[in-house]
């Protein structure tokens, strides 16, 4: 079903919309306020039942102590109207207690009125010849037919109350913006299990491929050392030996590229200093960090490298150079270069999957580069 | 020569034990993972170590770290430090242990190259420097003030010297006299500041140099 809230079925057409189970669902989700109408009942009874001093304490205590299970009554009606899971939030308790006490002494009765004219009165009316024997019957079938053409309004009434009283719920239990914050956890978590798969991929391959071309490479070597080099077979065993050792370093190219062991074991620092150490532009590193949270470790570093990367290509820089300080917890990387600038953000993909990616950890991206040069790339990322 | 091995991967650990035997060295020890490295080095004293980088427990850089500990304890013991990859900053730490000598950080790749492997591991436990010519083609890469004053011929010597080679085999690998590698070294000292009075070890010294500057 496309239509998952009570107010987005308002949009269908009439026909299925009237057909739909939209309107009953709304009318039992309004007349399910019988029970917090009750919860107050209760408490006026235990309240009128007391003696003089225990009645002013009595009641208050009967509404605090029920606030939770309303609040508990209010999410699972909720469904009724509205099939979109609600995202945790931190103060959940605050907003539930407050969201309980106006179902307590507001919605309740408004939601009963408001089923009592649009319901029960056609309804009133349909029956009149039956309540009201005494009026005529022309007058008592003009109301009946009145009655059965109010009921598709009192349809639309009905959901449209039922709806916006659940747009309204919703927006205590889980105000605007978390949805948004729970878009970005889920953002994160996405980018940390391709972080984690990254890692897997790194180590199968450490652990697997690599060791074993390493082993092959040395057994041919071996059998190199036992067969006359101008011999046919010396020579076939001495191309597969080459082919092996060429194999080894372009894996090992790729095991650096696809996760950096250096970060893992060492942290930012170092591995700065690895990947600045294989670019062809000269690169100056002060980066004085410690250990940093692996998500914020990550993405610097995927930041440097492909700051580094981008330098290395376009800049035609002849020095660049990379300083990393954390100030009042925030990570602050800047690289720069004197290369001849006008780096835009709108022309290559690199530098908005840099602030695509800084933007699942919080960070922000500033970029400096005039035509001419010198271009300065700074990244913050709090580390909290 | 008497050996402990340490590597993690069965197949490559005894493929190394049936090398170095080969060879005509003794494997007294071969273990899988750091706490067994110092243990068979406690028990068997030998005169040379080669180890893996990376090893359990941890799979991080335990390797390096039981390598540096074993350089604390026992000055005199020989070091290997085998590595899946070139990372400078292990090679520094491997090397500054000790004033690196008899010492030694490769790639693993260089074990295909069985008769260079070997020879690398005597030249280490003679008390030599070997560095992976791949750590050494980045510092120069890297590094373009003070060492753009050598020329590119010079920098192929650095980097030789730095494998531990002696004059006669740098001679040999680049077609020339001995009598001119001897020249290429004195440049090389003189440009990069070394002074004479300096012991034996200035070879060491212009490598180390470079990798401690980070």
């Amino acid at each position: 079903m496309l239509n998952r809230t009570a107010l987005e079925a308002l949009t269908l057409r009439p026909v299925p919309f009237l057909r739909s189970a939209w309107p009953w669902r709304c009318a039992a989700y309004l007349m399910a306020s019988v029970v917090p109408g009750a919860v107050i009942g209760v408490a006026a009874a235990v309240t009128q039942a007391l003696p003089e001093p225990l009645l002013y304490v009595a009641g208050p205590v009967v509404l605090v102590v029920s606030l939770l299970p309303v609040a508990r009554f209010e999410r699972l009606r909720l469904l009724l109207v509205d099939g979109v899971p609600l995202p945790e939030v931190p103060d959940r308790r605050r907003r539930e207690a407050g969201l309980a006490l106006m179902t307590l002494l507001a919605l309740w009765w408004i939601d009963l009125l408001m089923v009592g004219f649009t319901v029960v009165g056609p309804v009133l009316l349909i029956l009149t010849p039956l309540v009201q024997p005494e009026v005529t019957p022309e007058v008592g079938g003009a109301a009946s037919v009145a009655g059965v053409l109010l009921l598709p309004v009192a349809a639309y009434t009905v959901t449209a109350w039922g709806g916006a009283r659940g747009a309204v719920v919703r927006t205590i239990l889980a105000p605007q913006g978390s949805e948004l914050s729970e878009v970005l956890r889920s953002r994160a978590r996405l980018v940390d299990a391709f972080e984690m798969e990254r890692r897997r991929i790194e180590r199968d391959l450490h652990d697997g491929a690599q060791q074993r071309l390493v082993a092959l490479s040395m057994t041919l070597g071996m059998a190199r050392l036992d067969l006359a080099e101008d011999s046919e077979a010396g020579r076939l065993v001495g191309l597969a030996h080459d082919e092996a050792k060429q194999a080894l370093a372009e894996l090992r190219e790729l095991i650096r590229g696809v996760h950096s062991p250096i970060l893992t074991d060492r942290g930012l620092a170092a591995a700065v200093r690895d990947v600045a150490g294989r670019s062809p532009v000269p690169i100056g590193v002060d980066v004085e960090v410690g250990r940093l949270p692996a998500p914020v470790e990550v993405t610097a570093y995927y930041v440097v490298s492909e700051a580094l990367a981008n330098l290395a290509k376009h800049s035609r820089a002849t020095k660049g150079s990379v300083t990393g300080r954390v100030r009042r917890g925030t990570l602050v990387v800047e690289v720069s270069d004197d290369g001849v600038g006008g780096a835009d953000p709108a022309k290559g993909s690199g530098l908005t999957g840099l602030a695509d990616r800084l933007a699942v950890v919080e960070g922000r991206l500033s970029l400096s580069s005039p035509i001419g040069g010198p271009t300065l790339l700074r990244v913050e990322i709090p580390c909290a | 020569m008497r050996v402990v091995i340490a590597e993690d991967a069965v197949l490559l650990r005894e493929g190394l034990v049936g090398l170095l035997e080969r060879f005509g060295h003794t494997v007294v020890a071969s273990v899988g993972d750091a706490p067994g490295l110092l243990a068979a080095v406690a028990e068997h004293r030998p005169e040379a170590v080669v180890t893996d980088v990376r090893m359990p427990p941890g799979f991080t850089d335990e390797g390096l770290r039981a390598a540096l500990e074993l350089r604390g304890r026992h000055p005199e013991l020989a070091v290997l430090v085998l590595s899946q990859y070139v990372e400078q900053t292990y090679a520094a730490e491997l090397l500054d242990s000790g004033a690196g000598a008899g010492v030694g950080y490769l790639l693993k790749d260089r074990i295909g190259d069985v008769r260079e492997f070997v020879d690398a591991l005597d030249r280490v436990a003679a008390g030599g420097t070997v560095v992976d010519p791949e750590v050494v083609r980045q510092l120069l890469r890297r590094r373009r003030d003070p060492l753009d004053r050598l020329t590119p011929r010079e920098q192929e010597v650095l980097g030789l010297i730095a494998e531990g080679r002696t004059n006669a085999s740098i001679a040999k690998e680049l077609f020339v006299t001995e009598a001119a590698v001897a020249k290429h070294i004195a440049n090389i000292f003189a440009k990069l500041d070394l002074p004479p009075a300096a012991d034996g070890h200035r070879r060491v010294l212009a490598v180390l140099a470079y990798l401690r500057q980070g």
